[in-house]
Formats: structure tokens, C-alpha cells, sequence
């Protein structure tokens, strides 16, 4: 009895002990992360999640992004990657990775630019989760278990701006967007100032749908945009599909976005920019799993682009109506940018005129990011509450 | 021109909601809401598409549309009909069955290709100086829409078949007693209903956007809903109503395209806002203008 009593006594203090041990190897680790490699974010899962914020075959940027996580499922072939899509912006999100982490996922790729907030809220819940956001970016300290990263989107969509300029004959071209954040700025703002070094009459007309994918909105804006004869449409919105048709149908020229849909546009394609998450997300996924990941370039607003080198956002290929010409320009501006230029090279002005970027200056990814402004020669307004 | 182009939009984009809420106003011209009218043209849309996708033909496409948009609405009328569950309750589960099996069928179909509805200048008619434009350069789903409600009006006011349909919907007892069915009369009516907005969801897959995307109807159904009553159950109303609506979505493009900045918000608050309005404005003696034997349904007491 008395034996057992004592074995019993034992068991708890070892257990008590044990719990602390923990407890204090758990403390260590976040402290400490590149020393106890085995308990660092992220590592020790079985699995891996990424949640779209649209349909995972929407022609755009959730197509690529899922088109990026099964080359992730490929690399790693001892990992099950699990895949949600239209997970809402708000705490849906949060409770669909927290989901995915209760299964067994220890990194967790959030897609899209509204995730972020749940985002931080999961990895804030769980420091042994390694969560990564996709296209926004964390003002202050970011925490040892999160990072924003995204591809310098505005690159490629200079250079089709270079291409939509010189294709141009009404010197109108046409940009249908969604919500004015700041990557849709830059692509806006890119897309005519690569138009404006080629043709300095080219002007872009904006119409917003206030919707990531409302195609019916999509169709009246293209009209509207087509019966103010421009004669270019780009557009930065999740489906383009409805938008491409009727520019096609309208025998306009089309720049994509998102993914090349060369073949909803079989004439009036011209180029576009289209993602390629796949090596970009391979690479974050290796350092996360080699216990790497705090303190890392992907522990922060992590950027790539054409001075890097592995930007997932690549230019399309080219439709049958550009000319060598065109395309000798935006050949030359991509040398020129991934050396040491920038599309946003200054000098930039603002609508009113007012300098924004002095003469000479190449500014960095935060200022770029942080454009809350339409250049000179973007028609319109941004949308103000 | 701008007034041309946003009037011309307001019939382009009102007409799916046209179709639908001509569908319920024959619904509740019998005595049932239908509250699934969304998943009515959820299910219009996706079938119209993927039968043009596969066909190749939009018509086909829009007759099988129309046939889903009634399969929805035949399960909400034998749910409340035959075994007497509640009217808005059972609407807002076979709105969420559209949703869902839509989702769930249509993701095949959101990268597929289609030939659509295109538009047909009809001639003379549409060199008519401001109302050829905004009424005669349309799809045929527009001008068969153009048919549609007038022909509901002959059908419901002044036909022999009219006076049978409003009778189930004001006296379900009265007209029992000459003999008819109010129960049949309202599984035809609710089907027929379907049928009609299923064709405006197909309007908006096949013809509008030309694309199928989940949940593309984005509330349009209830707006229908809301329609039937700010028409107060009258289908050439609805008219009116679906084309205000339309007009009212069209104006935020047609300005941003000139390069004109309002606020943002309020233009795509502005066609709820006009809905609101005219429910305010209208609501009372709208209201007394409703099916007697409907408005039981929101007294929560049994229908008979």
C-alpha cells in the first residue's frame, strides 16, 4: 500500500517534472530558435495548408496560387498539402487555419492581401506555426513566426504597359480594378507609366467594381471603358474572364493578369503578367522545415523582383498583334529595370503634377508600396469614403 | 452619352432581375414567397452555362437553365405545400442548396468557354434617336423579357387563369369551393416561377457576363424579392423597379470611365439605398396591395 503510494508520488513528481522540462524547453526554443533547431516554427508537421480566398480555377490569381501549392505537394512529397478556397477575408479565416492546424499543419500559407489580420491572430495563437501571408505587409515588428512576401507585381505590368502604349491607336487604354490597395496602385500606376515612356498621349481610364469577382459589374465596366473608345483593357481583378470576352468581343486589345489567357483572346491578346508561385513557395517551405525560418528575409515583408531574381510574377507571352517594335522596348526596359532601374524610377508626379519621386531617385519596395496616389495621365479618381 | 449609356446598362443588367422577380410575383400572386429565388438563379445560371458549354447552343443552354431554376423552386412548394414547413424558412434552405450545389457542380465549368447570347441591333428600331440604343441593341433573353411582362400582366389580370391564380393566393377556401385546387394552382405557379427565374440567371451567365463564377449572382435574387413588393405584385411595376436597379449599377462605370470621382461607397450603396427608399416611400399602401392570404405568412400563422 504504502509502496504503492510512493510509486504513485513518483510518477507525479517525474510528470511534474517533465511538464516543466517542457514548458521550459518550449520557453528556450522561442528564445532561442536557431539553437534548438527541432522546436523552431514551423518544423515537426505533417502537413501543409494554404487557403485561397476565391475558387482555386478562377482563371487568376487564386488559380495561380493553388497552381503554386501542388508544385509545394510535389517537392515535398512526405508532406499532404491541404488546399481551402473561398475562405472569406474575416474569421472564417482564422477558424479554417486553425482547422488545418489541429490536423497536423505546422506552415500555413495565406493568400490572399485580406488574410492578414486572421493571420496574425492564428500565428499569434500558436508560436510553433509558422503562418505566411501572401501580398501585405506587417508595419512594425513582425512576429518570429510570420512573414508577408510578395513578387514586385508592377515590373511586369510596366513592361505591358510599354506594349499597350505602342499598341494603341486611340491613345486610350483602360484598367478595370477592384479595390484601390496599394498593389492595385502600383499596377495601375506601372501600367501607364511604362504606356506614357513609349507614347506620351497614352492615357489610362480606371473603373472600379468594388468586388474581387462580381462579373456582372465586370461586363458593364468593360462597356463603359469600350464606349469611351479605349482600345487597350488590363484589369487587376480575381475572374477576368468576363472582362477579356467582351474586350475581345469588342475587337480590343487585351492585357491579362493573373494567368495567360491568351485563348480568350485569340486576336486582341497582347501580353500580360501572370504568376509562377511554385519556386518561390518551394524555397520558403524548405527554410521553414530546415528550422530556419525565424530570422530569416522570409521572417518580414519579404520582396523579390527583377533585380533579385525568382519574382513569381512573370511577363506572358506575346499575342499576335505586337509589334517587334513594342516588343524590342519592353525588352529593353527589362534590362534596364534589372540592373538598377525601377518603373517608378523618378521622376513620378502625381495627378495635380506635384513631384512624388525626385528626378534620378529608384525608390525602395516599402515607398512604392505605400503609393496612395494615381500618376500623371491616370484618368480618374481613387475611390474615398 | 452618359444618360443613354446608364439607361441602356439599367436594361442590360436589370433583366436577370426582371426575369426573377416576375417569377415571384407569380409565386406570391398564389400565396407562397419564395425566398430561394437567389438559388433559383444561382441554379439558371450554372446549368444554362454548362449546357451552352457543352451543346454549343445558348438556347439549349437557357431551356435547361430555366428547368434547373424550377427543379429549386418545386422542392421549396412541395416542402411548404405538402408537408406545411414554414414558407420563409424553407426558402432560405433551398436558397443555401442552390449556393452549395452549385459551387460544388459549377467548378468544372468556371475556366470553360461558351458561345454566347450576342447582342442583335434590331433594325429601324434601333436607329430610333436615344430609345433605339437604350431599348433595341440588345440580347433576344433582353427583348423576350420586353414579351415576357406584359404577357404575365394579360395572363394575371385579365385571363380566366389569372383570376384562378389570384384567387389561391387571396382566397385559397373560395376557390376550393368552385372546384379548383389551390394546392395545384401553387405548385404551378411556384414552378412556374422557377422556370422564369431560372431563365434570369441564365441571362446573366450566358448573355450579361459571359462566365460562370460561384455565387456570381452576388444578392440579385433578393433584390427580385424586394422588387415584387416596391412593385406591389404587379409585373409591368417590376419592370420599372428591375431597370431602376439596372440603371443604378450602370452609373458608377459610366462615371469613373469619364474619369469623374464620387464616393465610392455610396454609388454601389446607391441601388440598395433606391430599394430602401422606395420601400419607405411606398411600403404601407404597397403592403395592403398584397395576397390576403400571403400576408398570413408573415403573421406566422398556418397557411390554409
Amino acid at each position: 500500500m504504502l509502496a504503492k503510494l510512493r510509486n504513485l508520488a513518483t510518477v507525479t513528481a517525474v510528470a511534474a517534472a517533465v511538464t516543466l522540462l517542457a514548458a521550459c524547453a518550449t520557453n528556450s526554443s522561442t528564445a532561442t530558435p536557431a539553437a534548438a533547431a527541432s522546436g523552431a516554427p514551423g518544423t515537426g508537421g505533417t502537413k501543409i495548408g494554404f487557403i485561397f480566398v476565391g475558387p482555386k480555377d478562377d482563371y487568376g490569381y487564386n488559380q495561380a496560387a493553388y497552381e503554386g501549392s501542388q508544385a509545394v505537394a510535389k517537392a515535398f512529397p512526405a508532406m499532404e498539402v491541404l488546399t481551402a478556397e473561398n475562405v472569406p477575408e474575416d474569421d472564417n479565416a482564422a477558424r479554417v487555419m486553425e482547422g488545418m492546424i489541429r490536423k497536423g499543419a505546422k506552415i500555413i500559407f495565406a493568400t490572399s492581401y485580406g488574410h492578414k489580420d486572421p493571420a496574425l491572430k492564428v500565428a499569434a495563437a500558436h508560436p510553433d506555426v509558422v503562418v505566411l501571408q501572401q501580398g501585405n505587409i506587417v508595419d512594425g515588428a513582425v512576429p518570429p513566426n510570420f512573414g508577408t512576401y510578395f513578387g514586385t507585381v508592377y515590373e511586369p505590368v510596366y513592361l505591358a504597359g510599354i506594349v499597350a502604349g505602342k499598341t494603341t491607336k486611340s491613345n486610350k487604354l483602360g484598367y478595370v480594378y477592384a479595390f484601390p490597395i496599394s498593389q492595385t496602385l502600383d499596377n495601375i500606376n506601372a501600367f501607364q507609366l511604362g504606356a506614357a515612356s513609349v507614347n506620351p498621349a497614352a492615357k489610362t481610364y480606371v473603373v472600379n467594381t468594388s468586388s474581387w469577382c462580381d462579373p456582372a459589374k465586370q461586363a458593364e465596366a468593360a462597356k463603359s471603358l469600350l464606349s469611351q473608345g479605349v482600345d487597350v483593357i488590363s484589369q487587376h481583378q480575381d475572374c477576368t474572364a468576363t472582362v477579356i470576352r467582351a474586350t475581345e468581343a469588342a475587337g480590343a486589345y487585351t492585357v491579362g493578369y493573373h494567368a495567360d489567357a491568351s485563348s480568350l483572346a485569340p486576336k486582341g491578346w497582347l501580353t500580360g503578367s501572370q504568376w509562377n508561385w511554385g519556386p518561390l513557395y518551394t524555397k520558403m517551405t524548405q527554410k521553414i522545415m530546415d528550422g530556419g525560418f525565424t530570422g530569416s528575409p522570409y521572417n518580414a515583408n519579404f520582396r523579390v523582383g527583377l533585380k533579385t531574381g525568382d519574382n513569381p510574377f512573370v511577363q506572358s507571352a506575346y499575342g499576335p498583334s505586337v509589334s517587334e517594335d513594342a516588343k524590342k522596348l519592353a525588352t529593353d526596359a527589362m534590362a534596364r529595370i534589372s540592373k538598377d532601374g525601377s518603373p517608378f524610377l523618378g521622376p513620378v508626379t502625381d495627378q495635380a503634377g506635384a513631384v512624388k519621386i525626385p528626378a534620378g531617385t529608384v525608390p525602395d519596395y516599402k515607398t512604392i508600396e505605400s503609393i496612395d496616389y494615381f500618376v500623371t495621365g491616370v484618368v480618374g479618381k481613387i475611390p474615398s469614403s | 452619352m452618359i444618360v443613354i449609356e446608364v439607361l441602356a446598362g439599367g436594361v442590360r443588367g436589370g433583366t436577370a432581375i426582371l426575369y426573377a422577380a416576375l417569377g415571384e410575383t407569380l409565386a406570391e400572386r398564389a400565396g407562397i414567397i419564395n425566398l430561394g429565388t437567389e438559388g433559383s438563379m444561382l441554379a439558371g445560371a450554372l446549368t444554362a452555362y454548362a449546357i451552352t458549354a457543352e451543346t454549343g447552343s445558348p438556347w439549349a443552354g437557357v431551356v435547361t437553365g430555366a428547368l434547373a431554376g424550377a427543379l429549386l423552386a418545386a422542392v421549396h412548394v412541395f416542402m411548404v405545400v405538402a408537408r406545411g414547413a414554414n414558407q420563409l424558412a424553407t426558402g432560405l434552405v433551398v436558397l443555401f442548396l442552390g449556393g452549395g450545389l452549385t459551387a460544388m457542380f459549377g467548378a468544372a465549368y468556371v475556366g470553360r468557354s461558351i458561345t454566347p447570347f450576342r447582342p442583335y441591333a434590331i433594325p429601324l428600331l434601333s436607329d430610333i434617336p436615344g430609345l433605339g440604343p437604350v431599348l433595341f441593341d440588345h440580347d433576344p433573353l433582353v427583348y423576350l423579357s420586353y414579351l415576357l411582362a406584359p404577357a404575365l400582366w394579360w395572363l394575371l389580370f385579365r385571363s380566366r387563369w389569372g383570376l384562378i391564380v389570384r384567387g389561391a393566393g387571396e382566397h385559397p377556401a373560395a376557390l376550393s369551393a368552385y372546384g379548383h385546387s389551390p394546392k395545384l394552382v401553387r405548385y404551378l405557379a411556384v414552378i412556374g416561377g422557377g422556370l422564369l427565374t431560372g431563365i434570369g440567371g441564365a441571362h446573366l451567365s450566358t448573355a450579361y457576363a459571359n462566365a460562370w463564377f460561384e455565387n456570381m449572382t452576388t444578392g440579385r435574387g433578393f433584390i427580385a424579392v424586394a422588387l415584387v413588393i416596391f412593385a406591389a405584385w404587379h409585373p409591368l411595376r417590376a419592370v420599372g423597379g428591375a431597370y431602376l436597379f439596372g440603371a443604378a449599377l450602370a452609373l458608377s462605370p459610366a462615371l469613373q470611365a469619364r474619369g469623374y470621382g464620387f464616393n465610392q461607397f455610396v454609388l454601389d450603396a446607391l441601388p440598395y439605398l433606391v430599394t430602401i427608399a422606395a420601400l419607405i416611400v411606398l411600403g404601407r399602401r404597397r403592403i395592403n396591395a398584397a395576397p390576403e392570404d400571403l400576408s398570413r405568412v408573415f403573421d406566422l400563422t398556418p397557411s390554409r
